[in-house]
């Protein structure tokens, strides 16, 4: 059987050979040290550590100090989201958060968190095309919300929000505004100066640098009160001695993924409608959720109504064809996500929906495979 | 190329061993685990982490190195099996859930999925035996499964795999010792998986209404009608239970009857209890089917011994059933069970539900 077909870059994507290449030195005998040392092999990696802040600052329209290292994407929404609400009550602020409901359970459950903490937690509905209700965010502001959370592009769906339109809003309400822009970078424009005031949250491991690195850009510190306790580093927003091989991995690849922004979004774009209008044009009753977004370009869901996704999936793995449904973690219990229940997506088109996510390295060649191999996988499946 | 198998994976010892042996005999094996019903409340939306016994089968196959996948037969399985087990409650009889799992799920619902995949074989972990055509006990007579399988159908035999059945549980633990298997040590599941604590009532409760007749009192007679005492709710009562019951009585009391139409339980001495009839309803030959006179054993319970019986002359019970006249009198048939009919080397003939 030939290579598979690697279709799932929304869960994550390979290392790029550039950063296999700028983390080398990292993994050899001189650039082990802690950025916290005062000797040379500290100062090495400190000045990695702080070429990469600089990189990923440059990329965001940020500055150095506005960029806060974590352990990814999951660590930098808690930062936000809960940090920034412990943040709101210890200034004694309205320990409120509101969070749209097809939000990244890293940011829904830091959201439960702060209720479970005796706080308060709005869920922001979204219609049916999975956009946030702008109504919604205006009540909960004026409900005294002092974090709102609205990610820039949806994981499953693609799907964009408002986010230019909400930040300010937010803002000059006195609320500090997340968007959790994991998805985001590389595929749209996404920089901070798009959205003033706002807290962002990154990930390496979705742009081609390594699981374990992402970053939250906090516009100033006294927006968030840390969530880990330790040796001061990061001016203790986020101590802990940093991650030298994940950063200078996300550093390039941030660098990397917004200089090839235009190249990659076209590219990607090409493959989406080839493979959409391709599949539709086999199965006439596929049905791509999300279709009227506005979507970012490298996310494909495709519901294929009658066959179970799951199903469909372990058919698509043994055929070399490498895709999701829904969020990754939901292997295994065929019901409709937490976003196609927001979304409204009616049960049957939920279950049977497969995610088909692109990267700059997927090619003609594999949308071809797929529109060749997935109808008849489905037509048999249906019929059974 | 080899042949490719569909190999259903529990997550227990037994299914973990023979998916490696069916790799190292060559096969193309694909590893499934078939969700069957809902976890519970106390793990709400974090199953794949929570749930030990596919996070074990994935583990496992990882090891063996073949793919694994869940399929989730959640509606099925409670439509075949879990109904099934409350109505046959509710009209007093005593269901064996694993015989319709097997019958339904295993080998007819996961065999479409064989179909699908395109797999010649669909493996278990059974304790059974599969040679041309036709199943034998296991060769450990302590876990010997095939009192599970006489339902399913004749056809599918052929395409059955038991990579354990020739092995003793020690053996079987053995191998998963030596290849390292997470599941090597895990304790046997004795329960039925969708009743936690084996406590069936609790399953009953939460799906029957709550003035049910199979949950509400009713009167205790004995073998003479005379009411001598009040139960609360027939299906709480198993045949040959004797807890529950009045005392006072000069030698031990059982349950010899349920009668659900006047929500009524029959106590008996244990005399009472032996039968020499059984009658077998839906019922399934997984070999030729026997004819009047013809000799078997039957098996009537679960690790019973099997009793040397005849079909009767007097077939009076209706199509789909069989009279079987016992050799000697056997204690506690109950309603419900299966009478699983074996012929020579422990060749499973068939069987069907004791009526």
């Amino acid at each position: 059987m030939p290579a598979p077909i690697y279709l799932d870059n929304a869960a994550t994507t390979p290392v790029r050979p550039e950063v296999r290449e700028a983390i080398a030195p990292f993994l050899g005998d001189t650039g082990f040290g802690n950025p916290s040392s005062a000797h040379s092999f500290g100062r090495t990696a400190r000045a990695a550590v702080e070429d990469a802040r600089q990189q990923v600052a440059t990329a965001l329209a940020a500055t150095p100090e506005q960029v806060v290292f974590t352990s990814g994407g999951t660590e930098a929404d808690n930062l936000a989201v809960l940090g920034g609400a412990l943040a709101a009550r210890s200034r004694g602020a309205p320990f409120h958060v509101a969070v749209s409901a097809i939000e990244h359970k890293a940011v829904i459950d830091a959201a439960k968190e702060v209720q479970a903490m005796g706080g308060r937690s709005t869920m922001l509905p979204v219609d049916e095309n999975g956009v946030i209700e702008a109504d919604s965010v205006q009540r909960a502001l004026a409900a005294d919300a002092t974090v709102v959370s609205a990610m820039w592009v949806n994981n499953e769906t693609g799907v964009m929000q408002d986010v230019t339109g909400l930040a300010p809003l937010c803002t000059n309400a006195g609320a500090l505004f997340h968007t959790d822009a994991v998805q985001a970078v590389g595929k749209v424009p996404c920089t901070l100066d798009m959205v003033p005031g706002a807290c962002m949250s990154i990930s390496g491991h979705k742009i081609g640098a390594l699981k374990g690195s992402g970053a939250l850009i906090v516009p100033d510190d006294e927006l968030v009160h840390p969530l880990l306790h330790g040796g001061g580093q990061q001016r203790s927003v986020r101590p802990g001695t940093e991650n030298v091989i994940g950063i200078v991995a996300l550093g390039k690849a941030v660098e990397l993924a917004v200089q090839e922004l235009e190249s990659t979004a076209n590219h990607v774009a090409a493959l989406r409608s080839q493979l959409e209008r391709g599949l539709q044009e086999a199965l006439p009753h596929a049905e791509v959720i999300g279709v009227a977004g506005p979507r970012a370009p490298h996310i494909a869901y495709i519901s294929f109504a009658g066959v179970e996704s799951t199903t469909l999936l372990m058919h698509l793995d043994l055929a070399g064809i490498c895709c999701s449904s829904g969020s990754a973690c939901n292997t295994g219990v065929v019901t409709a996500s937490h976003v196609t229940n927001a979304m409204g997506v009616p049960n049957y088109a939920a279950i049977s929906a497969v995610r088909i996510s692109f990267s700059k390295y997927n090619t003609k060649e594999e949308v071809n495979r797929v529109i060749e191999l997935l109808p008849p996988l489905v037509e048999k499946l249906t019929q059974a | 190329m080899s042949s490719r198998v569909l190999i259903a994976m529990s997550g227990g010892v037994d299914s973990s061993v023979a998916a490696a042996l069916l790799v190292q005999q060559g096969y193309d094996a694909i590893g499934v685990t078939m969700k069957l019903f809902c976890y519970g409340d106390e793990v709400p939306d974090r199953p794949c982490c929570s749930l030990d016994s596919i996070a074990d089968a994935a583990s496992v196959a990882n090891k063996i190195g073949i793919p694994h996948y869940v399929l989730n037969l959640e509606d099925k399985f409670s439509e075949a099996v879990i109904q099934n087990f409350v109505s046959e409650y509710s009209l007093g009889r005593t269901p064996i859930p694993c015989v319709r799992c097997n019958s339904f799920t295993k080998f007819r619902d996961l065999l479409q999925h064989a179909d699908e995949l395109e797999c010649e074989y669909i493996a278990t972990g059974h304790y059974a035996i599969t040679e041309d055509g036709a199943l034998y006990r296991g060769r450990d007579s302590e876990k010997d499964q095939t009192y599970f399988l006489w339902g399913i159908d004749r056809s599918v035999v052929s395409r059955m795999l038991t990579p354990v059945g020739g092995l003793t549980k020690a053996e079987t633990r053995d191998i998963a010792r030596d290849l390292g298997l997470v599941t090597a040590d895990k304790q046997e599941s004795v329960e039925i998986c969708f009743v936690p604590n084996d406590d069936y009532v609790t399953v009953l409760e939460q799906h029957l209404p709550s003035d049910a007749p199979a949950l509400s009192p009713g009167p205790i007679v004995n073998t003479h009608g005379e009411i001598v005492g009040e139960h609360d709710g027939y299906a709480r009562y198993t045949i040959g239970q004797r807890r529950g019951l009045p005392g006072g009585y000069s030698e031990p009391m059982y349950v010899v009857a349920i009668e659900p139409e006047g929500h009524k339980i029959v106590m008996g001495t244990a005399e009472d209890l032996f039968g020499h009839r059984v009658v077998l309803d839906e019922l399934n030959w997984l070999s030729d089917p026997l004819e009047t006179s013809d000799a078997c054993h039957v098996q009537v319970r679960y690790r019973a011994t099997p009793v040397p019986a005849r079909v009767s002359e007097t077939q009076d019970a209706g199509p789909d059933s069989l009279v079987l006249d016992l050799a000697q009198p056997v204690r506690a048939i109950a309603p419900g069970q299966s009478g699983a009919l074996y012929g020579e080397r422990g060749k499973l003939l068939g069987g069907g539900v004791i009526r």
